[in-house]
């Protein structure tokens, strides 16, 4: 479903030397599959998932969601695609603080240009049981609850994978299980697959699929070229 | 959910500061609006006006404005005056013939017809000086008010009550006078009531002299309506309106001997003294000789539109008058010195805005910082950097014309409550929605355009206050636009 080929990244330092963050010779996900990714802090995991995602482009190589290279896409060709194939949940603020929860769970379907789908909408923040909720701004809600709320809007377009970056990091352990469990139940139920960025070894542990990133990335396994 | 209303939320979002911009717009507008309101209303009573009954004014030398702005607005300081017997000259011999009979001496061709009777339809004597209260007495004929004051509209002097004034009348004498629907209103008038006018200014002295008010007009929306007519005879035989004796004096002794049928009973004039007989209601009033009467103004219609330039030239090559087209002077007033104001006044007001609308890039611009991450979450849901710029750019459009629609409905509210008052001064009614008159857009460019498109130029306030906002809103929407989506996530 997700194939990465021969990816690479490097920014360029402000001395005009360049800075290599990725190099990936293959980084594969099935469909439903649910893996973690797991890596110190630097190593470029949040930059693999921009680049997956179509945020940033790789240097070169290639990023296959079911067959289609999003390399080759242009930049608004990219965005149209992320729009409707790929959900997204921050590590925070992943809510706009002038709209309802449920507004924020539509938001997605109106950047899609898609039908705007207030039943599924709701029937979403349902799921993540904040029914509730609906007519309450970001302000008013807990960093948990707007997390949950965020899953919801993550798969309001019935993407094909759903992009996690440490969604669980400003969450207090008890509630960090809860919205991961949220997570991985609603991707097995809407049959998304899931690529979920950690530092927690209590959440990592609870994937069958763990991979390092610096062993998956070169240029984090030999820190020293 | 569509952008706008996204566009909408943040602005809402923003409460006060938006509110503030909002405000600082509306007042912009709000100022534009009503100078565009009071440009309106002076050109259209301009306009209303030069559609005289009368295509000519005679009058002294000296300003043409003033003369015009004195018969035909009843405005500025007054001017001299022309002798009666310049009047005349525009009678026919009979007529002529009649007004003689009241000379002191007539002049050996007192029964022909005057020199330039035959190119002209009429030409009505208006006396001006005098003021009651704050309005001008106008002494005139009757003619007056049976002219057609309105030739485009074909419109004539209706009665709200009474009658018009007769040049001599059983019970009043020649002491008659109908007064303009404003006068009337604000003078607390009825028919009936006796009314003296003052001299010379609004706090001259009082005429001991009163006339009987017997008729009130319609309003008429024309300076008209701020006049309080009066029976010319009467007029002249209040104090100090004779013409002083010195000339009068000189011109009789080498015609004929004063004195006989001819001399008024109150020669009192002759020694400025008040006129005995005044305050006894109906005195055997005579008429004032011809020799001591005179005349500030004949509104005067040719005959034919085309003799007119050449009775003017004669008129005013003589040295006695001279001969003015009032629309013309209308209109001249109205270039050299209406339009540059109004200019001016518009310009200042644009400025107003423009004030405004940077006040709306800082609003946005400030909030930029703090929404950088928002926006990189738009993206992130699949937002275009066009939609994402698109969105600050209708956030301007919204503060923009949201201030502008709130400032329009203000103006027009202010104009609206001012109206009864600018149609008691003009004639001119301002409805809620009435709009500033249209102008040709194409004239803004060119000094003659080929095609007319004609729209009230305060429909052309929705262009500019949209150009303005996306003038002022492309920076911070350039902003959005350039956001770095993955960086700004981080943060
Ligand atoms: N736009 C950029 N310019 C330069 N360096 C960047 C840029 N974005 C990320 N980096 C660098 O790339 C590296 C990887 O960052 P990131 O992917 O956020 O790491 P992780 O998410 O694994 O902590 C970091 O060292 C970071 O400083
Ligand atoms: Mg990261």
């Amino acid at each position: 479903m997700l194939l990465l080929e021969n990816v690479s990244k490097s920014y360029v330092e402000p001395d005009g030397s360049p800075l290599h963050i990725l190099r990936v010779p293959r980084f594969e996900v099935a469909a439903s599959e649910q893996m973690v990714l797991v890596g110190r802090s630097g190593c470029g995991k949040s930059t693999l998932l921009h680049i997956i995602s179509g945020i940033t482009r790789a240097d070169s190589g290639s990023v296959k969601v079911n067959g289609l290279d999003i390399c080759r896409l242009s930049e608004v060709g990219r965005d149209r695609f992320r729009a409707k194939n790929l959900g997204y949940v921050f590590q925070t603020f992943n809510l706009l603080p002038a709209f309802t929860a449920l507004e924020n769970v539509m938001l997605g379907m109106t950047f899609a240009r898609g039908m705007k789908d207030r039943a599924r909408a709701v029937q979403l923040l349902e799921r993540v049981g904040l029914a509730h909720r609906q007519q309450h701004k970001p302000a008013a809600m807990s960093v948990g609850e707007q997390q949950r709320v965020a899953v919801a809007r993550a798969l309001a377009n019935r993407p094909k994978l759903l992009l996690a970056d440490e969604p669980t990091a400003n969450i207090d352990p008890a509630n960090q299980d809860m919205i991961v469990e949220l997570i991985r139940e609603t991707c097995r139920e809407e049959e998304v697959a899931l690529v979920m960025v950690t530092h927690s070894k209590e959440v990592a542990d609870q994937f069958e699929r763990q991979d390092r990133l610096e062993e998956i990335n070169e240029v984090a396994k030999a820190p020293a070229s | 959910m569509n952008l706008f209303t996204i566009a909408w939320r943040s602005v809402k979002q923003r409460g006060v500061a938006s509110l503030l911009t909002t405000l600082s717009m509306a007042l912009g507008v709000m100022l534009v609006v009503t100078v565009l309101a009071i440009y309106g209303v002076v050109a259209e009573s301009f306009r209303n006006n030069s559609s005289l009954g009368y295509n000519m004014i005679v009058g002294a030398k000296g300003g043409k404005l003033q003369l015009t702005l004195n018969t035909v607005y009843y405005l500025s300081q007054p001017v001299e005056n022309i002798p009666y017997d310049f009047y005349l000259e525009f009678l026919s011999a009979d007529e002529r013939a009649a007004e003689y009979t009241a000379a002191l001496a007539p002049p050996a061709d007192a029964k022909d017809k005057g020199r330039y009777a035959d190119y002209v339809d009429f030409a009505i004597p208006v006396c001006l000086g005098d003021y009651f209260g704050r309005f001008r007495v106008v002494g005139t004929k009757p003619e007056m008010l049976e002219l057609v004051f309105d030739l485009e509209s074909k419109e004539t002097f209706e009665f709200a009550d009474g009658r018009n004034f007769h040049h001599h009348s059983k019970e009043h004498g020649y002491f008659e006078a109908v007064a303009g629907s404003v006068v009337a209103r604000e003078m607390g008038l009825k028919v009936g009531d006796m009314i003296a006018p003052s001299h010379g200014a609004a706090d001259g002295d009082v005429h001991a002299q009163k006339f009987c008010l017997v008729g009130i007009l319609k309003n008429t929306g024309t300076p008209y309506d701020r006049a309080l007519f009066v029976n010319m005879e009467g007029f002249y035989l209040m104090d100090d309106h004779a013409k002083p004796m010195a000339e009068e004096a000189e011109m009789s002794s080498d015609q004929s001997p004063p004195g006989g049928a001819q001399t008024v009973d109150d020669v009192a004039i002759e020694d400025d003294a008040p006129v005995p007989a005044a305050t006894e209601e109906h005195a055997p009033h005579r008429p004032l000789p011809v020799e001591q009467r005179e005349v500030t103004a004949l509104l005067v219609r040719t005959s034919n539109p085309l003799v007119a330039p050449g009775l003017q030239n004669t008129i005013n090559e003589g040295s006695q008058a001279q001969a003015v087209s009032p629309v013309m002077e209308i209109f001249k007033l109205f270039e050299i010195f209406v339009s540059p104001i109004q200019s001016v006044l518009l310009a200042i007001t644009g400025l107003v805005c423009l004030v405004s609308g940077v006040s709306i890039l800082v609003s946005i611009y400030n909030s930029m910082n703090d929404r950088k991450h928002e926006i990189a979450v738009m993206r992130a849901l699949g937002a275009s950097r066009v939609t994402v710029m698109t969105i600050i750019l209708l956030e301007s459009t919204l503060l923009s014309l949201g201030g502008g629609v709130l400032g329009w409905f203000i103006g027009h509210g202010m104009i609206a409550l001012a109206s009864p008052a600018i149609e008691d001064r003009t004639g001119v009614e301002m409805g809620f929605f009435a709009m500033a008159p249209p102008i040709n857009v194409l004239e803004l460019l060119t000094e003659s355009p080929i095609i007319n498109i004609s729209v009230s130029p305060e429909l052309l306030l929705v262009p500019a206050l949209v150009l303005l906002a996306i003038l002022v809103g492309i920076w911070p929407a350039m902003s959005a636009y350039k956001t770095d989506v993955a960086r700004s996530l981080g943060s």
